[in-house]
Parts: C-alpha cells; sequence; structure tokens
C-alpha cells in the first residue's frame, strides 16, 4: 500500500503540467503584447497591424461576446469565431482553467456582462 | 617522427581543450547573470519576467556559429522591445510605446573571445531530439509569397519585423533570422514554441508541414536581402 502510495506520488509530480497562474499575471504576459497595458487594445505591436486589436475595457463591445465566446477565441484564435487571424490561439500555453480564469477577468477590464453593460 | 604526430595531437588537443574550457570561464563569468547557461527553461511566468536574455543552454541547437562570432564582436538588439518585454514598455499618446532609456546594450567581446565562446555554445546541445525531428527540404519560395504567408495567413507580423521598420515588436526581428539561426531549430519552433520554452509569449499556431517549410525558405531569403544585411 505504501509502495503504491509512492508510486502514485511519484507519477503525478512527473507530469508536465504547469502551476495555474492568475489570470492578470497571464494577461500581463501573453495579452498586453497587442490589447495594450491598460487592456484598451492600444498595444506595443499594433501600429502596423490590418485589424486592430480589441479593446477590453469597451463594454458596448464586449457585452456583445458570451463567456463561451470568449473561451473559444483565447483558446483557438480569432479564426475560429470568424475574426482575424492576428488573435493567435493560445491553447497551447493556457490551461482550459488559466482560460475560462481569463474570461471573467476580460468581465473585469469591461465591467460588463453577457448581454448587457 | 610518429612520436612528433602523437605530441603534436596532444598540444593541439589540449589548445582545443583550453580553448574551449575558455569559452565557458567567460560564459560563466560575464553572461551568466543574464542568460540561462545549464537549464530548464523558465516554467513559471516569475521566471520567465526575470530572464534577461535569451537562454543560452542549448545554444548549439538554436546558432549558426558564424552569426554568433560576429554578433559577440559587434552586437545589435534583435528583440527590440528587450527581455521581458512588458518590463520595457510605457504608455504612449496613440499606443504602448517601447521605453529605450531602459534596454542596456549587450557587451561585446574581442574576436578571440567570440571565438572560443561560439566553440563552447555549439557544444550545448539538450535538445538534438526536437531537431532530428525535423528536415527542411531543397525548396525556395519567392519573397511575396513568403510575406503572404507570413503577414496574411499566420499573422506572424503582428509580433516580429519582417523588415527593420515593419512589425511588431514584442518578439525578436525576423528579417536577421536566417543568418542567425539553424533551418531544423527555426522548423521545431515553429511547430512548438512550448517545446522549447514552456512560458513564451508565442503561441502555438499550429502552422502546418507545408507551411512551416514556407516560412524558414522565406526567413532565409530575407536575411540575404541587402538592406537586412547585418
Amino acid at each position: 500500500m505504501g509502495n503504491k502510495l509512492i508510486f502514485l506520488a511519484l507519477f503525478v509530480l512527473s507530469l508536465p503540467a504547469m502551476a495555474r497562474e492568475s489570470a492578470k499575471d497571464n494577461y500581463r504576459t501573453y495579452c498586453v503584447q497587442c490589447h495594450g497595458m491598460a487592456g484598451n487594445g492600444k498595444g506595443v505591436n499594433i501600429r502596423d497591424m490590418s485589424v486592430q486589436p480589441r479593446d477590453h475595457t469597451d463594454a458596448k463591445a464586449m457585452s456583445t461576446r458570451s463567456d463561451d465566446t470568449l473561451f473559444k477565441v483565447i483558446k483557438e484564435g480569432g479564426l475560429s469565431i470568424d475574426k482575424s487571424v492576428l488573435m493567435p490561439p493560445w491553447g497551447d500555453t493556457l490551461s482550459d482553467d488559466e482560460i475560462r480564469d481569463m474570461a471573467q477577468y476580460l468581465r473585469t477590464l469591461c465591467k460588463c456582462k453577457y448581454g448587457g453593460s | 617522427m610518429n612520436k612528433l604526430l602523437i605530441a603534436l595531437s596532444l598540444t593541439c588537443g589540449l589548445a582545443q581543450a583550453s580553448w574551449a574550457d575558455g569559452g565557458m570561464d567567460i560564459l560563466k563569468s560575464q553572461c551568466s547573470s543574464c542568460h540561462n547557461l545549464t537549464g530548464p527553461a523558465p516554467q513559471t511566468l516569475k521566471e520567465i519576467w526575470a530572464r534577461k536574455g535569451p537562454d543560452l543552454f542549448y545554444a548549439g541547437n538554436r546558432y549558426r556559429k558564424e552569426w554568433l562570432i560576429q554578433w559577440l564582436q559587434n552586437p545589435t538588439q534583435i528583440r527590440p522591445a528587450g527581455e521581458f518585454y512588458e518590463d520595457h514598455i510605457k504608455p504612449g499618446p496613440k499606443r504602448d510605446v517601447v521605453d529605450p532609456s531602459t534596454l542596456k546594450p549587450h557587451v561585446a567581446l574581442s574576436k578571440a573571445d567570440a571565438e572560443a565562446v561560439a566553440d563552447t555554445l555549439m557544444t550545448l546541445k539538450p535538445k538534438s531530439d526536437l531537431i532530428a525531428k525535423e528536415k527542411i527540404d531543397d525548396g525556395t519560395v519567392s519573397l511575396s509569397m513568403g510575406e503572404m504567408a507570413f503577414d496574411k495567413f499566420l499573422g506572424c507580423m503582428a509580433c516580429h519585423r519582417i523588415e527593420p521598420d515593419y512589425g511588431g515588436l514584442s518578439g525578436p526581428e525576423l528579417y536577421t533570422a536566417g543568418k542567425r539561426l539553424q533551418p531544423e531549430y527555426m522548423a521545431s519552433y515553429i511547430r512548438s514554441p512550448q517545446a522549447w520554452d514552456p512560458k513564451i509569449w508565442m503561441p502555438n499556431k499550429h502552422v502546418s508541414d507545408g507551411n512551416i517549410q514556407k516560412l524558414v525558405h522565406y526567413l532565409e531569403a530575407l536575411s540575404k536581402e541587402k538592406e537586412n544585411g547585418k
């Protein structure tokens, strides 16, 4: 029994799972480059982009996106919801839990809910 | 005569060993405060935020030796927003901008030191298994077709520059990539940035095999353009 527990513990510890990072920290690392330090779509990369990144503080626009849509576009990228290829898929970078956290974090930036501000 | 040859080869062997060791001495004394020489790559955001320069522990899988020797003697800024990019930007009137006052120039080495360091760096190859999975075919791609894939179909220009003043700033400039990087490394990194650097802010765009070949050929062609010569 003891041996089995040790084996199980070693197996779990050897899994390549990354620690769950906070949405704020993930936003700072992955989203700010295009969506901006203030989340307003004015990131350092945007000058030459043909399509400008979404302003996450825009309550009117953000309230038209459901949580499921936000999850999908973060995980699978802009093309998955018929938007720009410039929004990449983050599914290999963020876990599903982190993406769900991010969708909720976006709600704090826009101070809005789906279907109404 | 045989004894002379043995003595000569021993001497050369010792010289070679001390040369390589000299490179490691320089790396440890001058480079290790900003570069990771031993791995692993950052596993948390805090670790990747603390990184001041590219990881070098797989430099032999990554760089072209001739480029290393030249660049180490005459270093230029490759990442317009430095590393970690968010530490080197600030809000501007139209958009966030790079704050150049936060970027420090890279130390320049003498020719002999650059050669010794490059020699040692090229021995660091812990990720040869990833490199071995890539095969670059002999094809070519026109600059216009390559740019179409890079810009329009894959959106790489969002974060990378394909000429000195066009493209994004949070990733390294790519108009010099073909000179800097081994083609198999470029292919492998495009295929899965996270296989090399799990927390990097470059996403895996699931680029097809055909497009990976096209991008590598494009980056190699791009680095041969005169205006991109460095």
